[in-house]
């Protein structure tokens, strides 16, 4: 094993004298932590509706009112009136405002009579998350002016009591263990994929297979080298990460250890699978071309940015297979719920196993000779 | 025992033959020159020796191991420049040397005096702790040849070692070469398309064209193979019909061979056919346009049995030779 640790040594070398390369690699993720985590991490507000009254009874008045208390509370919207419905519709239809609610003549007195009152909300629903925010919210308001002014002497209603686990996880947190595995897969290809092959093409292996080195040597010494380079990034955006996201008591050792351990078993696998892929390539524009393909096709069904219970079935078969998928679960668990290794020990054994076989396919496959 | 034992070689990729039925033996201590055009099938010939190509079938021996069935028996004993400088830019002179002293097993307390023997050697002790990427490109060759020479073969690949390097370079390369061969008990198997190189260095030479070996002997033995000590090539402002045949009766002349309208008039006997050439001109009214006579050089011998032509044929790339990136 003495060649292994030669290329080990080398890569290392080669690598510690490449700041750029070490900074690039880590950068993406914490932009697209940052970015992503604070741009879809908030609540919708400042929604615009129109509102057109067309009634102008005390119960219209009341949905006004109600409207005008969102607007100054949680802002979720602002309200602007209208007289004239169709100023309203061609205003919604240019963009100026996401919605329309029209109160319509005869409402009042329907309330009065208890005779289907009925308010319109016209949307704009080519955007999904500001149309499922207003709907939303009107429907709230609509449902508080339905409840009974004094509640019934004995309370019939079955009532839900939500009971959180957890404290409040922000979506910059949700994002953070898609964003480590991300920088361990940043690392790989860039530090581990791109390098090999550009040192294929530049003909530094073939001074390499002139030696009496072992295939299994050679396959090891890159695969060590490149978990090591790894482990460097995860670890480096794991704790950066943790202090821009404000996960609760970052550096309580325990998880400390056992966030390491993931990462490096999600380095480790994650290098055998960009050596099973790179072992046969020769031309140095592949992994550049492959490398966006890759990581859509593993980040994004991983469970790193949404749940896996949203995807269609092709997707979550991709997610089953996806090493992406057991290393953002392993980190989900340790960083928001702070779990021991009993919560992730099946993360770890499918990352281990998808390790030895893509090592041992990269070998069989690995040519010693040109 | 021969250092390498080479019979009836051929390496085919696909339909394209690259080495055709080669046999040659190199012996120990010998320097030994494979001599071709580009795409004549010597990097080939060369990478199956070093186990990097496997040979469609024949027979080679390096040091006495099968390239195909003791790979790692010849590997442990051979060194190798290849084509493309392979050195790590980034590492310097003295960690190349240590990385490639650690793949092949050589033992810690012999890595530092070795290293430093070989530096001396190739005078670039001073420049030990400098990265490769700030040295001159014969520099960086010179760090490849200590390289190669890390873990003490006994036989050393030079797969065109001077190819792009400026003359002065080269002179130094070859200048090392021949220094380290003295010190060392070293067989050299060097392929070049330079012939001055061959001429210099060698102490045989194989001439290799279309993957077919066409000579094989010491280049003082080849240059006297070919016909005439003397070689004449002449330009007329305007040679007459037959002027070619004229040119064959004069005293002394065993060919002629016009080409691009110069008359190259090999000769046993350069200053007679010189002065009858002159007479003939006065005589006929043909103006020489330009005249020089040399001594019959490996260049000769290579377009003797080589011939002229461009050799403008598809050959199958090696696998590198996909890449973007420009080899040496």
């Amino acid at each position: 094993m003495h060649r292994a640790l030669a290329i080990v040594e080398r890569e290392l070398r080669r690598f510690r004298r490449s700041p750029m390369l070490i900074a690039m690699s880590m950068l993406l993720p914490i932009v697209q932590l940052i970015i992503l985590g604070y741009a879809f991490g908030g609540n919708v507000k400042h929604l615009k509706i129109g509102i057109v009254d067309q009634d102008r009874g005390l119960p219209a008045i009341k949905i006004r009112e109600l409207s005008g208390a969102v607007a100054a509370g949680s802002r979720t919207f602002d309200t602007v009136e209208y007289a004239d419905q169709g100023q309203a519709l061609s205003d919604l239809r240019n963009g100026r405002i996401n919605g329309v609610l029209t109160i319509p003549p005869e409402f009042s007195r329907r309330v009065l009579e208890r005779n289907q009152p009925r308010v319109a909300l016209i949307e704009d629903n080519t955007d999904n998350f500001a149309s499922a925010t207003l709907v939303g919210s009107v429907g709230s308001l609509i449902a508080a002016l339905n409840q009974p002014s004094a509640g019934p002497r004995v309370a019939g209603q079955i009532a839900l009591d939500v009971v959180e686990v957890y404290p409040y996880v922000p979506y910059v947190q949700y994002l953070l263990p898609g964003s480590i595995v991300m920088s361990i897969f940043m690392m790989v290809m860039i530090g581990g994929g791109i390098i090999y092959i550009d040192d294929k093409a530049r003909g530094l292996h073939e001074g390499y297979l002139v030696t009496p080195i072992t295939k299994f040597e050679l396959i090891a010494g890159f695969n060590v080298s490149g978990t090591i380079k790894a482990v460097l990034a995860g670890t480096t955006i794991m704790v950066i990460g943790s202090l821009i996201a404000g996960v609760p008591n970052p550096f309580d050792p325990m998880r400390l250890l056992r966030l390491e351990v993931v990462i490096v078993v999600t380095a480790f696998a994650l290098i055998s699978l960009m050596f099973l892929i790179m072992v046969r390539v020769t031309d140095p524009l592949l992994p550049r071309a492959i490398f966006g393909v890759l990581n859509t096709v593993l980040y994004f069904p991983s469970g790193a940015v949404y749940p896996q219970q949203g995807f269609p079935p092709w997707m979550q078969a991709i997610a089953v297979v996806d090493p992406f998928t057991y290393a953002v679960h392993a980190f989900k668990n340790l960083l928001l719920k702070n779990t021991g290794f009993a919560a992730i020990g099946g993360d770890l054994l499918y990352l281990l196993a998808f390790s030895v076989i893509a090592m041992t396919a990269a070998t069989m496959l690995f040519k010693r000779t040109l | 025992m021969n250092a390498i034992d080479v019979r009836n070689i051929v390496k085919k990729f696909g339909d394209f033959t690259a080495v055709n039925g080669i046999t040659f033996a190199v012996e120990a201590g010998e320097i030994f020159g494979l001599l071709g055009p580009n795409g004549a099938g010597k990097s080939t010939l060369i990478r199956m020796l070093t186990t990097l190509l496997p040979p469609t079938s024949g027979t080679a021996l390096v040091n006495g191991f099968n390239v195909v069935t003791d790979a790692d028996g010849v590997r442990k004993s051979i060194g190798v420049i290849p084509q493309a400088m392979t050195s790590d830019l980034e590492l310097s002179v003295e960690e190349n040397l240590l990385i490639y002293a650690k793949l092949y097993g050589v033992p810690r307390e012999k890595r530092t005096r070795l290293i430093h023997d070989l530096l001396q050697s190739v005078e670039l002790l001073q420049w030990a702790d400098k990265p490769v990427k700030n040295l001159s490109g014969g520099m960086r060759r010179r760090v490849e040849i200590a390289r190669g020479l890390v873990h003490e073969p006994r036989v050393f690949f030079l797969d065109e070692p001077t190819t792009g390097l400026d003359p002065v370079s080269r002179v130094a390369v070859w200048e090392m070469l021949q220094h380290i061969k003295g010190e060392r008990d070293l067989t050299i198997l060097i392929t070049t398309h330079y012939m001055d190189e061959a001429d210099k260095l060698c102490d045989r030479v194989a001439i290799v064209d279309h993957g077919l070996l066409k000579a094989l002997d010491s280049p003082m033995a080849l240059k006297a193979s070919v016909p005439g000590r003397n070689v004449l090539e002449v330009s007329f402002a305007s040679a007459p019909e037959g002027w070619a045949a004229t040119l064959e009766r004069l005293p002394d002349v065993e060919s002629v061979i016009v080409h691009d309208r110069i008359f190259r008039i090999s000769s046993r006997n350069g200053p007679a056919t010189t002065m009858a050439l002159m007479a003939a001109a006065a005589r006929s009214g043909v103006p020489v346009h330009s005249l020089s006579v040399q001594s019959t050089t490996l260049d000769d011998v290579f377009v003797h049995y080589a011939g002229r032509a461009l050799r403008d044929a598809l050959q199958e790339p090696s696998p590198l030779e996909h890449s973007l990136v420009m080899r040496r």
